[in-house]
């Protein structure tokens, strides 16, 4: 016999309504406004927007007070949101070439037209905490030099110039979009590359560790990371031509890749390729790691069981939004289905112990 | 530069306006009579990248986009694309336009566009220039006897 239940409306309702009290906390400290997410807690709001997969620097704050700090919550609340919105087309590629960049640094060339220039980076901070930070937030405005009027050229064009590293054919053909038809497998390098820049930034990172301690070893040098701003260029089919419909931060690296050759490839270098929403440098290198390691088919390599190798293995688990539905609905009412375990338990319980009887006698 | 890239140019400026900077300098004007032919609509851009930057093309991830499209008493028709999901602001980006097409064009271009331009280009350049300041310099330390 199978008894519906119903009830906790009047408890899920008081809930949501503690919820919001505790969202506000403590009433004699002043509120967060979203204004202030937006511009004090950037990282948090690009990552949002990465993982959320659009890029609205106001709706990603706004869902990050919602969600008291959760990120993965304000990722889901960004999912949904997204959902309801009518697309109006799709972008032409954006030029990274172009993208006018506040950081760009090269493990691999010292000497690179444009320079190392570092941006507002935590690296070389010391990583003690800055007390006077907890006192006031005033700061003295960044120094300033001549800025570089011309684009700053992607480092690989070097390589390539030689011959020595894998090419990237240029094309443009229509990429499959995972958020319109049911990814499947084997999947294209454009999938991969869609899935992972909106993969879980927890999960991405975890993977190209793997691949660096030896599991699909593919010993990757940073050839170049550099984050910017580039326009978006959208045809519009009323007026018949494409016009830029916005601008965009976005972090791309490009990894340079050990390759002794293989079968079907001589030995060159070959690349890794990550390009993120936001300034979210530590994803945009996971990512091209990981890119670079689930590359191994096109480029004849051997499967070495890795990980990170595993395309079905990365893509369906990569969505922290899939990954956390799945997890977290078995906190939800599952009476009936574990009163029937309950149920199997006792009377296999009952059958062991009367066999054992039975045995014994 | 032909009508063509013109309109691009200022359309493009527009969408990357900062909302407020365009409402500042739109402040004060009248607007003009006009009919709607579409009201202001939140959607969203499939962007797109290409592998190794200058390969295959790649889906990214959206960016919200409001647009519109309205037509002057006189008969020109302004449409407003930009980024975000400012409503006020893509109608002020279609007046820009529609007005663009007509005598009024020479005023909302140094009264709008060109104050518009020189903001964006300021701060632009104000990044740049930090950035610039962040470049290293590297100096070779010599070692050894020779």
């Amino acid at each position: 016999m199978y008894v519906a239940v119903k009830g906790g409306e009047r408890a899920i309702e008081n809930a949501h309504g503690w919820l919001a009290e505790e969202r506000r906390g403590e009433t004699a400290v002043a509120e967060l406004s979203v204004d202030q997410i937006r511009e004090q807690m950037k990282l948090a709001v690009n990552r949002v927007m990465a993982e959320g997969s659009l890029y609205d620097p106001d709706l990603a704050a706004l869902a990050i007070k919602q969600a008291r700090g959760d990120l993965i919550e304000a990722i889901f609340l960004i999912r949904a949101y997204r959902t309801t919105l009518p697309r109006f087309g799709s972008t032409h590629a954006i030029d990274t070439g172009n993208m006018a960049c506040i950081r760009r640094i090269s493990a691999t060339f010292k000497d690179a037209p444009g320079g190392q220039v570092l941006g507002p980076t935590f690296d070389y901070t010391h990583r003690l905490l800055d007390f006077k930070l907890a006192a006031d937030g005033e700061v003295p405005p960044a120094p300033q030099a001549a800025p570089r009027k011309e684009p700053t050229p992607h480092i690989t064009e070097f390589l390539n110039h030689e011959g020595l590293i894998q090419t990237e054919d240029a094309s443009d053909e229509t990429p499959p979009d995972l958020t319109r038809e049911p990814m499947e497998l084997p999947g294209s390098r454009a999938l991969r590359l869609q899935a992972l820049t909106r993969g879980d930034e927890g999960f991405v990172l975890g993977m190209a560790y793997s691949t660096q301690r030896g599991y699909a070893r593919n010993h990757a040098f940073v050839g170049e990371l550099r984050i910017g701003t580039v326009a978006v260029e959208m045809d519009i089919p009323e007026l018949g031509f494409a016009i830029e419909i916005g601008e965009i931060e976005v972090t791309e690296c490009e990894t340079v890749n050990q390759f002794t050759g293989s079968k079907t490839e001589p030995p060159q270098f070959t690349r890794g390729y990550g390009l993120v929403f936001g300034q979210t440098e530590r994803k945009a290198i996971s990512m091209a790691l990981v890119d670079r390691a689930l590359r191994w088919r096109e480029l004849g390599e051997d499967d070495m069981g890795a990980p990170a190798q595993d395309e079905e293995f990365v893509l369906y688990h990569s969505d922290n939004i899939q990954a956390t539905g799945f997890l977290e609905h078995i906190k939800l009412p599952h009476y009936v289905d574990f009163q029937s375990e309950l149920e199997l338990v006792r009377r296999l319980r009952r059958e062991a112990e009367g066999a054992g009887q039975e045995a014994a006698e | 530069m032909t009508k063509m890239t013109a309109r691009k140019d200022w359309m493009s400026l527009l969408a990357k306006a900062p909302p407020r900077a365009l409402a500042a300098l739109w402040e004060g004007r009248g607007a003009p009579d006009f009919t709607w032919l579409r009201a202001p609509e939140i959607g969203a851009a499939m962007v797109r990248g290409r592998m190794g930057g200058t390969g295959a093309p790649f889906n990214m991830g959206e960016m919200t986009v409001t647009r519109c499209s309205l037509q002057l008493e006189g008969g020109a028709v302004g449409h407003g694309y930009v980024q975000g999901r400012d409503k006020a602001h893509a109608e002020r980006a279609a007046l820009v336009d529609a007005l663009m097409q007509t005598e009024a064009a020479e005023r909302i271009r140094a009264e709008v566009l060109e104050p518009l331009r020189a903001e964006m280009t300021g701060r632009a350049e104000a990044r740049a220039a930090k950035a610039a300041a962040t470049k290293v310099e590297f100096f070779t330390l010599v070692r050894g006897d020779d």
